[in-house]
C-alpha cells in the first residue's frame, strides 16, 4: 500500500480514535459538546456507510453498470432487503454472498 | 467484595447478551483482514490496536483498492466521530476518576459499551457508575480480542476464490440500515451514497471524502428544513 507500513497506520488509526474516545471524558466542565458539531455527528454514520456501499454494488470491473448482468447490484438489492429487516451484519453477509454465489454459477 | 467491585461484575454480566454480537463482528474484521492479504499477526493487531470495527472494515476495503493512506485514515477518523457523543455522554460519570483508569477505559470504549452502560443509566443509575462500565467496556473488549484470534485462525482457511471482498459492501449496509432512522438520515444516505458512485474516478479515492462531507450537509440541511 504505497510503501506506508501498516503498523505506522494501525497506530495513526488508534491515536486519532482514542481522541475522540477521549475528548469530552477529559474537557468535561471545561468544553460544552457545539450544536453545530451534535447536530453534524447525527448524519455521520449514514453518509459514511452509504458511500462505501453504493459504488461497491453499481460498479462491476470498474465500470458503471446498472443492469441486471451486475450481480454485485443484484445480490446486494437483496442483501439490502436482509440488512433493513434485521439490521444484522452475519444475516445481511450470509444471505448476501450465499445469492452472489448462486448468481456467479448462472 | 467492595461495592465498586460488585457494580464491575453486574456490567460484566449485563453485557453478555450483547457478546454474541460482538463475536461475529470481530471475527468479520479478522476474516477480513486476512481477505486483502494482511497477515494473521497483523489482522490480530489491527484489532488489538485500532478495536472499532466499522473503521477497520473501511480501512481494509481501501487497502484492498490501493487507497493513498490519508485516505484511509480520514475516512476512519470520520466513522469513528461517533465516539465524540460516546465520550460526552459518559464524561459526568467518570469525572471523579483518576487518570490511570479513565485512559485505558476510554481506549476501550465501544458502541456496544456505550449503548449498555447508557440503557443500565437510563433505568437505574448503578452506585458506582464508572465501575459498571468498566465492567461492561472489558467484557466486550476481551470477547472481541479472542474473537479477532479465532478469526484470523479462521480466515487462513477460507481461499481468495470465494469473492470475499464482496462481505465489506454487505457489512456496512447493515450497519448502514441501523443507522437510517428518519428522512434527514436517509436523505444523508442517498446524498452521500450517489455522491461517491459520481466521484468514484477521483484520484486517491477522495470521492469517499466529498461524498462523506456532502452526505452529512444533506442531512443537517434537511433536519434544519423539517424543523422549521
Amino acid at each position: 500500500m504505497n510503501g506506508f507500513p501498516l503498523w505506522m497506520l494501525f497506530i495513526a488509526l488508534a491515536l486519532g480514535t482514542f481522541a475522540l474516545r477521549y475528548s469530552f471524558i477529559y474537557l468535561f466542565g471545561k468544553v460544552e459538546v457545539p450544536d453545530w458539531l451534535r447536530d453534524a455527528l447525527k448524519f455521520v454514520p449514514a453518509s459514511v456507510l452509504a458511500a462505501l456501499v453504493f459504488p461497491a454494488l453499481v460498479y462491476s470491473e470498474g465500470t458503471l453498470d446498472i443492469s441486471l448482468n451486475n450481480i454485485r447490484l443484484l445480490a446486494g438489492i437483496g442483501g439490502a432487503l436482509v440488512a433493513w429487516r434485521t439490521k444484522n451484519v452475519m444475516w445481511t453477509i450470509l444471505v448476501g454472498m450465499i445469492l452472489f454465489w448462486v448468481l456467479q454459477a448462472f | 467484595m467492595k461495592p465498586t467491585h460488585q457494580d464491575f461484575l453486574t456490567g460484566a454480566r449485563d453485557s453478555i447478551p450483547i457478546l454474541l454480537g460482538v463475536v461475529p463482528f470481530a471475527l468479520i474484521c479478522s476474516v477480513a483482514a486476512i481477505s486483502v492479504g494482511l497477515n494473521p499477526v497483523e489482522a490480530v493487531g489491527m484489532s488489538f490496536i485500532v478495536f472499532a470495527g466499522a473503521s477497520q472494515l473501511a480501512v481494509l476495503q481501501l487497502i484492498g483498492e490501493g487507497a493513498v493512506w490519508f485516505v484511509m485514515l480520514f475516512t476512519a477518523w470520520v466513522i469513528n466521530l461517533r465516539f465524540i457523543m460516546y465520550s460526552a455522554s459518559l464524561a459526568p460519570y467518570l469525572q471523579d476518576e483518576p487518570l490511570r483508569r479513565k485512559i485505558p477505559f476510554a481506549y476501550i470504549l465501544s458502541d456496544q459499551a456505550f449503548g449498555v452502560t447508557m440503557s443500565k443509566i437510563a433505568t437505574q443509575v448503578p452506585a458506582n457508575p464508572a465501575w459498571y462500565y468498566y465492567g461492561v467496556a472489558l467484557a466486550i473488549w476481551l470477547t472481541w480480542i479472542f474473537s479477532a484470534i479465532f478469526g484470523a485462525l479462521l480466515g487462513n482457511l477460507i481461499p481468495a476464490s470465494w469473492g470475499l471482498e464482496f462481505a465489506f459492501p454487505l457489512s456496512f449496509m447493515a450497519l448502514m440500515f441501523a443507522a437510517l432512522r428518519d428522512r434527514p438520515t436517509v436523505i444523508a444516505a442517498l446524498v452521500g451514497g450517489t455522491t461517491a458512485i459520481l466521484t468514484k474516478g477521483f484520484p486517491y479515492n477522495l470521492g469517499l471524502i466529498i461524498a462523506a462531507l456532502l452526505g452529512i450537509f444533506a442531512g443537517v440541511f434537511a433536519d434544519k428544513g423539517a424543523k422549521k
